[in-house]
């Protein structure tokens, strides 16, 4: 019998999407990819600081197993650990793949490779190639599937997107409906699974550090076919972002990496020129508050403090919402080596020379940690089974996730140089997993009734005839600012009950509108409205599960910082105490003198507060609304404790 | 023409086969702002400077700074990136043209496919065995791996190619930054493995001979790739590769 060619459809050319049709094409599948604009254009071309993988070449000690632990711990124990674990462990072999395709990455005197510190870790652990390391990532990646290309494994299906699943009637995903962004026209893709490697939701804020196809649409189109979406209220705000009107630019981690401090004059409205304030009168409070991880303390940590530093003690430089972040202490020749992209276009856009003087950032929205709910499957040993189908699978079966688009390995918040980790060790899970799942499969897609292609495309087909027709008074892109800013405003660093109900107010009132929206331009020809109106569509949809899910969830957690739950860690607490504290309850009854004063009913509350919030919100879509539930999280290979970082 | 707008005037052209026209625009001033706001502002207000109701301007952009390589146009008649394009440096009214060297689809939109089959054309990658976990990369110097960095940035934007005398919309010239990814591939231990495939590829017509030197590539460079360099060196390797045919085969 001749075997059967199966054929993956693969939805995003990112870090995710390249490193999944690259094993693809490695397990002889045929990969189709599909994507908005030329794979080498994705938004993983933004990633400036580097990669982690615990390779310890300078003898500090450093380890997978602490990757892992700095991980979950820096996720603030919401991530199942199974799969992080087996993700530090594939690190190094990752960093060297991508070392053999040949990518730019900075070198130590004997010639391999260099490491460098980020956030949240005390040790050297991240790769970088200058400040640019997510576009020759996506370069290298991108140079291999040409190469398959041009061998006639890959075929590339650039300037088209994907509208939806094609779900047949016993729930089991047989292909894609795209359409193609040139002639309009829309089809389907027949094929025997559908990877979802599209990346996050930045654009659902007005302003943000993600790229402008960023919309998160095709994560939601899948919620609104049934797929769980989980952990969405945890959006990242990274610390350090240039202030922009069409986008806050990031500075990356890396410049407090390799030695950037982040200060305020201590005096309120303090107009000196910052070189001219002395040492002593400078408040480098990332410094003072967490003296042993200093400017390297984790992006949800750093936030809320330059938030509470600009909004509660009023410091911002010259009263507006900015810090300064230093790098004038180094070389030039030290800077322009290891940090010279980013340092350009901090130059770029605001005219000023960071080599000279202290640049001036704010934060901004950046990650979005939750995303599709995947599956996994351990080998029982606390690792993954790398070839069991499950892995990053929807819950809509034959439809996989991998990259920004899923909730996997983050947690409540992401470490810097994790996520480029994650995307590339998701895709590379995900070719062998779905080759698996294709063996078991009942069908070809050849033999799938052709009414459930029929029907897919037809639904969107009279969908987009339906937002041609759309000629009210709401401009679709003033109404994509509107929802913008009204997630900025509430749903971002501090979050309170009565805003996030307000937002959700908000969000029922811009959909009314959007019934409403003037298409704009009904022309066949390469028009992005009608895409533009389907995704706001989706966009609301999004806000809405990012929004509810935040106010249910009423504590603290990694990035979700809600002042009305929060718990207030005793003086001199260590969390090692939390651990002692479990151990002995499990034997005997713990009383309060067996630790310092206030630290035990601190403990309770805490455990208490574990046993109720450390769960996966999931949310599924019911009545136009998100459905929230609560998952159990695995815990079983490192105590969940409280986070401390001084 | 008032201070606190922008004043745009925009070559469109509803498709490959229709014939441009011009069209201008007021948007609302703002300071620190890029060409790229003005676009979107003119999506959020689609009204040309005679108060009439057109379709929004299109055109491609993605990272917003000047990594993704997408958003390439003429600005007051120099190629470059639109969202590094500053207006309070430009002069008003701010002129947009898209590239003449690609076809256009739609206004400011052009295809860039050409540059993506050159890349193939030049094999721009390094033949790994596979993604199983075989070791290490070869040991590179700090100083090779600074020289391939330089190169390893070229975000296929086009600029270059818009400039050179030699690329035509009807020939079929690889330009500048082809030449540049056959230098970046054969400086790297594996890539070097196929020189050779990769020299061959630039030597028949439409290669390195064709180039008439003119230098102008390296000046549009957003990415400061030195394109001049790498001519040389490619034509230096090229030259080698026909006395070693001629003579050692
Ligand atoms: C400025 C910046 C700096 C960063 N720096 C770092 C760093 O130093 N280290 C780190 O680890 N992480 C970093 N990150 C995070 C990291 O870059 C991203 O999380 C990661 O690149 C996401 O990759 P991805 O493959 O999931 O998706 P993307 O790279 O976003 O790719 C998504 C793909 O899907 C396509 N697509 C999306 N929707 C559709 C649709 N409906 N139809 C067709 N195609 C579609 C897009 O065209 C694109 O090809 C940074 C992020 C930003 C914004
Ligand atoms: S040197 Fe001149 S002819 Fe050669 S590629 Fe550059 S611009 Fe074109
Ligand atoms: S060499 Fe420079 S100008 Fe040419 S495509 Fe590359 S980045 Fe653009
Ligand atoms: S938008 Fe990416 S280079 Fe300008």
């Amino acid at each position: 019998m001749v075997k059967r060619e199966k054929k993956i459809i693969i939805i995003g050319g990112g870090l995710a999407g390249l490193a999944t049709a690259l094993k693809v094409c490695e397990s002889k599948m045929k990969a189709v990819l599909v994507s908005y604009q030329p794979l080498k254009r994705s938004h993983s071309v933004c990633a400036q600081g580097g990669i982690n993988a615990a390779i310890d070449t300078k003898g500090e000690g450093d380890s997978p197993e602490i990757h892992f632990y700095d991980t979950v711990k820096g996720g603030d124990f919401l991530a199942h650990q199974p799969p992080v674990r087996d993700m530090c462990y594939q690190a190094p072999a990752i960093i060297r793949l991508m070392d053999r395709m040949g990518v730019a990455f900075n070198r130590t005197p004997e010639g391999h490779l260099e490491f460098r510190r980020f956030g949240g870790t005390l040790f050297s652990r991240t790769a970088f190639a200058g400040a640019t390391t997510g576009q020759q990532l996506v370069y290298a990646l991108d140079e291999q599937v040409r190469r398959y290309e041009h061998d006639g494994l890959v075929e590339k299906l650039e300037w088209h997107e994907y509208l939806g699943a094609v779900i047949d009637s016993g729930g089991i995903c047989r292909g894609a409906v795209v359409h193609d962004l040139r002639t309009g026209s829309i089809f389907t893709l027949k094929g025997d699974a559908v990877v979802l490697a599209t990346g996050g939701p930045g654009q659902l804020y007005s302003r943000s550090t993600g790229s402008t196809v960023c919309t998160g649409s095709a994560a939601t189109s899948a919620y609104l076919q049934g797929a769980k979406y989980a952990n969405g209220e945890f959006i990242q705000i990274h610390p350090t972002a240039i202030p922009g009107l069409d986008k806050l630019r990031l500075m990356s981690e890396s410049a407090r990496g390799e030695g950037g401090r982040i200060w305020v004059p201590r005096k309120r409205d303090d107009d000196r020129d910052p070189l001219d304030i002395p040492d002593e009168e400078r408040y480098y409070f990332l410094e003072e508050n967490h003296p042993l991880f200093g400017n390297l303390v984790p992006r949800d940590v750093a936030s809320r403090e330059i938030h509470d530093v600009v909004y509660n003690k009023k410091l911002g430089v010259g009263g507006d919402a900015m810090v300064y972040l230093d790098l004038t202490h180094h070389t030039k020749e030290y800077l322009d080596n290891r940090l010279g992209g980013i340092l350009d276009i901090y130059e770029k856009f605001t005219g000023e020379d960071p080599h000279k003087v202290p640049m001036k950032i704010f934060p901004a929205v950046h990650y979005s940690m939750g995303g599709l709910w995947v599956d996994y499957e351990t080998d029982g040993h606390g690792m993954i089974d790398h070839r069991s189908p499950r892995n990053q699978m929807t819950s809509i079966t034959g439809l996989y996730a991998a990259g920004e688009a899923e909730y996997q390995y983050h947690g409540a918040n992401r470490l810097g140089a994790n996520s480029l980790l994650s995307c590339i060790y998701a895709g590379l899970l995900a070719g062998p997993c779905i080759h698996s799942y294709t063996q078991h499969l009942d069908k070809a897609p050849e033999d799938v009734s052709s009414s459930v292609y029929d029907d897919a495309r037809r639904h969107w087909e009279s969908r987009f005839q339906e937002i041609r027709s759309l000629n009210g008074n709401e401009n679709p892109y003033s109404l994509h600012q509107e929802l913008g800013e009204s997630l900025l405003a509430n749903v971002l660093i501090v979050r309170t009950n009565n805003k996030l109900k307000e937002t959700l107010k908000t969000i029922d009132d811009i959909e009314t509108r959007a019934k409403q929206v003037n298409c704009l331009d009904t022309s066949d020809w390469a028009n992005p409205t009608p895409s533009f109106i389907n995704q706001l569509y989706n966009m609301i949809h999004l806000s809405r599960i990012i929004t509810q899910g935040a106010l249910v969830r009423d504590e603290c957690r990694g990035a979700h910082f809600k002042p009305e739950f929060a718990l207030e860690q005793p003086d001199r607490f260590d969390p090692h105490e939390y651990i002692d504290y479990i151990e002995k309850s499990h034997y005997e009854d713990v009383a309060e003198t067996d630790f310092a004063p206030g630290h035990l009913t601190y403990m309770k509350q805490f455990e208490e507060k574990e046993n109720h919030w450390r769960k996966s919100t999931i949310a599924q879509f019911k009545n136009n609304c998100p459905d929230i539930s609560f998952e159990e999280v695995d815990a079983s290979l490192v105590t969940p404790r409280p986070r401390k970082y001084d | 023409m008032s201070n606190n707008e922008i004043e745009l005037k925009i070559k469109r052209q509803d498709g490959p086969e229709s014939s441009p026209y011009w069209e201008r625009f007021s948007v609302p001033y703002k300071p620190h702002s890029n060409v790229i706001f003005c676009l979107q502002e003119i999506q959020r207000r689609p009204i040309n400077a005679d108060g009439k109701d057109v379709r929004p301007v299109v055109w491609e952009c993605n990272c917003l700074e000047e990594v993704c390589g997408s958003c390439t146009m003429v600005i007051n008649g120099k190629v470059r990136q639109s969202c590094t394009a500053l207006t309070d440096q430009l002069k008003q009214p701010i002129v947009l043209e898209p590239m003449s060297k690609f076809p256009v689809v739609r206004d400011l939109q052009v295809d860039r496919s050409r540059m993506f089959e050159n890349l193939k054309k030049v094999k721009a990658w390094v033949k790994i065995d596979g993604t199983y976990d075989i070791g290490e990369g070869p040991v590179v110097s700090q100083t090779d791996r600074n020289k391939a960095y330089d190169l390893s940035q070229c975000m296929t934007c086009g600029c270059c190619l818009e400039a050179c005398p030699q690329f035509q919309l009807n020939n079929d010239f690889l330009g500048a930054a082809s030449f540049s990814q056959v230098r970046y591939f054969n400086l790297h231990p594996t890539g070097a493995m196929n020189r050779d495939e990769r020299l061959e590829s630039v030597m028949g017509e439409g290669g390195i001979a064709d180039c008439g030197n003119a230098q102008v590539c390296v000046e549009v460079c957003p990415k400061n790739i030195p394109l001049t360099e790498s001519i040389a060196e490619i034509g230096r390797q090229t030259t080698w590769e026909i006395f070693k045919k001629l003579f050692f085969k």
